[in-house]
């Protein structure tokens, strides 16, 4: 009747009982904090773990669905983006774009090589804070420009060469909060694209200078439909927080598209709390965004492109089968880059982390060439080495798709649909509105 | 010279019309407050327009020159390259946001936000501007004949701030600074090229104190 208080660990003497409210690291973060008066920052998405499309299962055909052969018969993977206003839409041949990373975040090699490698494969990069560089326009054959809060760049002459604008609102990251870009990062070139002195942080605007709320946003996307005479999509990317709100806010302001990047999107510098504790995972808020979209009866007339913690040809399946129209990726294309790999242990040591561990990219010391400005990390990083490395991830994450599209009877990756899918746990059940494994159950539903 | 009538035809025809000449003189009449007016521009035309207009007129100009003959609601000029862009009556807020080159000249007053996070520009204003003015202004020059509303150039970055009136608290890293030879020079020249008459011995001059260029825990209140 007195047994052990739970989560005694009975193998270690009393004098090594480890505290549940204060475990190894949240001693280290008081620490860390005690000395040096200030909030972390770091790179990289969340660490916590979270339900997420792993907690998902595809039932695949069976009696009732009939499977398509593998590699023999059909399954397209082409999307079209932007259908609503624009005369010239976005046309992708795989469902699979690079979400917008900024020049200066990430070093030119980089951005070039994701330029190529999007190319090959007929896909869209995205530009970023701080500007569009000509490496970037000369290398992506579809290019996304980025209209953000703090206007780094904005150039009308590159809003006329881009072949869709994204209307930055918020990020997954940091929904609420503007980009950072510290000190060490900002070279001369950097600088320049930004207007801002050398060496200074950077602290990128959370609003937009010249629109407070969603009836001025629409006379804002108005005025970029009339300086690009109506030709190219306009989408507006949102952090996930009230995600049923902020997409009807979108459709009525006039977006083409709607970009929603879930709590697990990437970051190149970002305060941890921030990272951790603000925003909803990219599982429930995908389900909102879609149920929202239904409900206005858009779905499929403005596109929903998700992202946050996207990684594998399964992710992107059930995001698919959930009722996005495409899924966006930052922080694997740069794994696919490089990032994290066991090479130059000694750059990562100095860097007080481990391959596997890193979420330095704040530094602007990656050790894989992929985020810095350094000339010599990023020979690390040749742009057509970075392109094929790329170009190979994204056509495995194609292939992986159309497997289980093939497996569930779909001539297009588009028509998987929620009805393909279980939950393993209740949470996911809820999240994501299909029901738990072996019942017809969907709490909340 | 072009005449456009916008109760006859839509700002859509306007726009496309000004895309496609390379120069030019153009008279609008009965803008009527209408939003995104003469947006876009990317040449040597002059346009000018009889009466009110609504946001972001002459939003983005590159090379043209633009005269409202009335007043503008908000943004106008916004991210404005080069050219000018002339208001004869008041501006509503955010009055030539992040421009990165040329010259806006306001006649009348400016409301709040005007030159917020402004990158190169010049914007001179004949009265006064409200609060927040110069808000994260990074480079440019804002001129303010009348008096500047409170907050002003909060977080300012290199951008300068003129003000011949009263000016209210300063915001967080705003300071004032000595006024030196070439920086009345310099006015001067601006005030002659805006068409504005003040003395440029009136004016004092703000920039920053650039204590919040790099995070020091030393100043974490001002934040
Ligand atoms: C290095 C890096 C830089 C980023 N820069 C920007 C940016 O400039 N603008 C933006 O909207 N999002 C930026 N993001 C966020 C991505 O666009 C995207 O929302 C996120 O990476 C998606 O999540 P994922 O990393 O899990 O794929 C950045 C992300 C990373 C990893
Ligand atoms: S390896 Fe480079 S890109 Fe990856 S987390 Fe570390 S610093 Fe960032």
């Amino acid at each position: 009747m007195f047994g052990p208080a739970r989560g005694t660990d009975m193998s270690k003497p009393n004098s090594l009982r480890p505290s549940a409210t204060f475990p190894l690291e949240v001693l280290a973060e008081i620490h860390r904090a005690a000395d040096q008066g200030i909030y972390e920052i770091r790179g990289f998405g969340t660490k916590r773990s979270l339900p997420n499309f792993d907690d998902l299962l595809f039932l695949g055909a069976s009696m009732s669905r009939y499977p398509l052969e593998g590699y023999r018969e059909k399954c397209a993977t082409d999307v079209t983006l932007g259908t609503r206003f624009a005369k010239r839409p976005v046309e992708l041949k795989i469902p699979i774009t690079i979400a917008g990373m900024s020049f200066g975040a990430l070093g030119a090699h980089a951005k070039e090589a994701i330029g190529r490698a999007a190319s090959q494969i007929g896909t869209s990069t995205t530009t970023g804070d701080g500007g569009m560089t000509e490496e970037e326009r000369q290398s992506s054959e579809t290019l996304i420009y980025q209209v953000l809060p703090s206007r780094y760049g904005l150039n009308p002459d590159d809003v006329r060469r881009a072949d869709a604008l994204e209307i930055v609102v918020g990020q997954g990251a940091k929904p609420g909060g503007g980009g950072m870009l510290l000190g060490q990062k900002i070279t001369e070139r950097v600088a320049q694209m930004r207007d801002l002195p050398e060496g200074i942080d950077q602290r990128s605007a959370c609003r937009h200078p010249d629109w407070t709320g969603p009836d001025d946003l629409e006379i804002k996307i108005q005025e970029l439909r009339e300086i690009t005479d109506w030709q190219i999509p306009i989408y507006l990317k949102i952090g996930a927080t009230r995600v049923d709100y902020d997409v009807a806010l979108s459709v009525k302001a006039g977006a083409d598209v709607i970009v929603l990047d879930g709590m697990q999107g990437g970051t190149a510098a970002t305060q941890d709390v921030f990272i951790e504790q603000v925003g909803i995972p990219t599982l429930p808020a995908l389900r909102m965004a879609v149920e929202t979209l239904k409900e206005l009866g858009m779905h499929r007339k403005v596109q929903l492109i998700v992202s946050g913690g996207i990684r594998t040809g399964s992710d992107i399946a059930k995001a698919l089968a959930m009722g996005a129209d495409a899924v966006s990726i930052g922080s694997a294309a740069m794994v696919a880059l490089g990032c994290n790999k066991p090479v130059h242990l000694e750059d990562y040591r100095a860097l007080g982390t481990e391959p596997g561990y890193c979420h330095h990219c704040h530094t602007g010391r990656c050790p894989v060439g992929v985020t810095t400005q350094d000339p010599e990390l990023e020979a690390r990083l040749m742009p057509e080495q970075g392109a094929r490395l790329l170009r190979n991830y994204l056509t495995t994450l194609t292939l992986e798709i159309q497997t289980l599209a093939r497996a569930c009877g779909k001539s297009h990756v588009l028509n998987l649909e929620p009805e393909d899918m279980v939950a393993l746990t209740i949470e996911a059940s809820a999240m994501a509105g299909v029901p738990l494994a072996g019942t017809r159950w969907i709490p909340g539903a | 010279m072009t005449e456009f009538d916008l109760s006859r035809d839509s700002v859509r025809a306007l726009n496309q019309g000004l895309h496609d000449s390379a120069e030019g003189r153009w008279l609008v009449s009965h803008p009527d407050g209408r939003h995104c007016i003469a947006v876009g521009l990317d040449a040597p035309v002059d346009v000018a327009i009889k009466g009110h207009v609504g946001y972001y007129c002459a939003g983005m100009n590159k090379r043209a020159n633009i005269t409202i003959d009335g007043s503008a609601g908000p943004g106008v000029a916004e991210n404005i390259m080069s050219g000018t862009v002339r208001v004869l009556g008041n501006v509503s807020h955010c009055a030539g946001a992040s421009g990165h080159g040329g010259l806006l000249v306001v006649e009348g007053d400016a409301s709040a936000r005007c030159g917020i996070s402004m990158k190169g520009s010049d914007i001179v204003v004949a009265g006064s501007v409200g609060h927040m003015s110069a808000f994260m202004a990074q480079t440019g020059r804002l001129v303010v004949c009348g008096d500047a509303g409170d907050h002003l150039g909060d977080s300012i970055y290199e951008a300068v701030i003129y003000v011949a009136g009263r000016v209210g608290e300063l915001g967080a890293d705003c300071v004032e600074k000595e006024m030196t030879p070439e920086h009345r020079q310099g006015l001067a020249d601006l005030l002659s090229a805006a068409g504005v008459e003040a003395d440029p011995d009136s004016f004092r001059r703000y920039g920053s104190a650039r204590k919040l260029y790099n995070f020091n825990i030393d100043h974490a209140s001002d934040y």
